[in-house]
């Protein structure tokens, strides 16, 4: 089906790696994405932005099968809109979702254990060397429950379970919400290091990790796609992300924010 | 003293039959969040074929005992995993539907059991041993609670391994916790919903024989009985955990035995009271995850 399609005339490389085109998605019965339409490059962060409620992560969910969708969803120039969450995955899209979900009854160990592949592209000793070295700490606590780990260590686990096999995208939904200052630029130097390796869509609120990060942002409100372009473009327009964020860009977050998130964070944990 | 040893030891044996209903509910329910209505039915066929193999070797030996029971988990196995395939999964993730399906299936079976076996229970005959009584502590402990003690116990010991050293089992816990993730870490969780049906299966199989040696009879209608004190266990013990349902089911038998002794026969309610008060006070059941 896709053979005919005209993405597939132009080079791969420049070609986009997954291709969103008139996607919506219902939650029970209610719609939470309306006929969203965007690319992410096939190198570097491609960020999702937008306030909060306006189906980010909704669009996410719907990328990956997880609630119901119609529209089309190009994995490197095949059509995989009408697969399973599992297939989805298999065919080398790593999740890491809000709020983490890691199995809290099960140790980190068990959690890793879980997420890594058999088969063709199964998980491979190299990749196991690579997250051990990218989270040292997990190793140490492998068989801590990880329902006992700290927000941020969850957050290690999560990214760790996506980061074992060989993906061709990740979609990363807000790594940073809830977590303290110091932990946030932590999950921003791990995703920093994939991003080296594999494309990221990322979902993001804090603008210091999207300006680190980001390369191309596109920008959602009201579950629909509003604007979409360089990172750059947009960060410098504080008008910009007035209107599409509702925030005020700062070189330094305000104390008042960095207090926000400590409290947050503690109270999270 | 004595008649306190006999009730709480006969306690703990009909707590291993409930248990071996239960320990199936609990796994399916926590895992695929169906209530399974028809897991009575998986027992008494997995308790008449059990039995008819038994008769084919010899009703009474202990050979024809150990290929009944082995027989009569495989049955219960094999119609469960049937049932989840046939009609569980062409429902995926419409709970109602699926509910309703059991409901149906349940009623449907007992009437089929009915038309081929007959309406009314049937005797049979049990092992020499099995019919004798053992002395404990001056009380006389009839031997089929120890029978159904020992199979409780390995079958719980032998879900635990299961549940903690396979692969099956660590998607199984995984997918009690969160089954949506275990599909987003790319495992097609469907397998494993096909297990947990055949493994509550046998071990619903394996009651309905073990069953049929306290009892001295088989009857079309026994496993709706027992599945009301599985369900009422499996609830008290809190849906989706093992070992409370495996304490839930001590307890609750145990309590059953006392009353129907103590107090007038009033087992029965006491049991559905007690199931009224974890409700009010712990609506998750003993050790079932606080929501």
């Amino acid at each position: 089906m896709s053979e005919h399609s005209p993405r597939q005339d132009r080079p791969r490389e420049a070609g986009p790696i997954l291709s969103v085109r008139g996607l919506s998605a219902r939650i029970a019965g209610q719609q939470v994405v309306h006929d969203v339409s965007f690319d992410v490059a096939a190198t570097g962060v491609t960020a999702l932005l937008g306030r909060n409620g306006v189906g980010k992560t909704s669009t996410l969910k719907a990328v990956m099968g997880l609630i119901e969708r119609s529209g089309e969803v190009v994995l490197d120039g095949a059509r995989v809109d009408a697969e399973r969450t599992e297939r989805i995955v298999c065919r080398g899209v790593g999740y890491v979702p809000e709020d983490r979900e890691v199995f809290a009854g099960l140790t980190v160990a068990e959690n890793l254990r879980l997420a890594e592949r058999t088969g063709d592209h199964g998980t491979s000793p190299a990749r196991k060397r690579l997250v051990a070295d990218l989270f040292p700490d997990l190793t140490q606590r492998a068989q801590q429950r990880a329902g006992t780990l700290s927000g941020g260590q969850q957050q290690m686990v999560s990214l760790a379970r996506a980061l074992l096999n060989e993906n061709r995208i990740l979609l990363v939904d807000e790594p940073t919400k809830g977590l303290a200052p110091r932990i946030v630029s932590e999950v921003a130097d791990a995703l920093a290091a994939a991003a080296r390796t594999v494309p990221i869509l990322l979902v993001e609120q804090n603008l210091q990790v999207i300006d680190r990060l980001a390369d191309r942002v596109v920008v959602i409100d009201a579950g629909r796609v509003v604007h979409a372009g360089p990172a750059r473009e947009l960060l410098d327009d504080q008008a910009m992300i007035q209107r599409f964020l509702g925030v005020h860009a700062e070189s330094e977050p305000a104390p008042d924010q960095v207090h926000k998130a400590v409290t947050i964070a503690e109270g999270g944990e | 003293m004595s008649t306190l040893i006999l009730l709480l030891v006969t306690g703990v044996g009909l707590g291993g039959l409930y248990f071996l209903v239960a320990s199936g509910l609990s796994l399916i329910y926590g895992l695929m969040g169906v209530l399974n209505f028809a897991h009575g039915s998986f027992l008494t066929l997995g308790a008449f074929v059990g039995l008819a193999a038994a008769q084919a070797v010899g009703a009474g030996t202990w050979g024809g005992l150990l290929l009944g029971l082995l027989v009569g988990a495989l049955t219960g196995a094999v119609a469960a995993a049937l049932t989840e395939l046939g009609l569980i999964r062409p429902l995926y993730n419409r709970h109602i539907e699926q509910v309703l399906v059991t409901v149906g299936l349940s009623l449907a079976t007992v009437a089929l059991f009915e038309g081929i076996w007959g309406p009314n229970p049937r005797n049979i005959t049990t092992n020499a041993w099995l019919s004798d009584t053992t002395e404990l502590l001056g009380a006389r402990i009839p031997n089929t609670a120890f029978l159904n003690i020992l199979a409780a116990a390995l079958v719980l010991g032998g879900i635990v391994a299961f549940l903690k050293h396979t692969r099956y089992g660590l998607i199984i816990r995984a997918g009690v916790e969160n089954r949506s993730m275990v599909t987003a870490l790319g495992i097609d969780v469907r397998k494993a919903f096909t297990l947990v049906f055949a493994v509550g299966g046998a071990a619903a199989g394996l009651g309905g024989v073990l069953a049929t040696q306290s009892l001295n009879y088989v009857s079309p209608h026994m496993g709706a009985s027992l599945l009301i004190f599985a369900f009422i266990v499996t609830v008290i013990g809190g849906m989706g955990s093992l070992t409370g349902a495996a304490v839930a089911s001590v307890v609750v038998a145990v309590l059953q035995q006392l009353a129907n002794s103590y107090l007038n026969n009033s087992g029965d309610l006491i049991v559905v009271l007690l199931l009224a008060i974890v409700l009010l006070v712990r609506p998750s059941g003993l050790m079932g995850r606080t929501a």
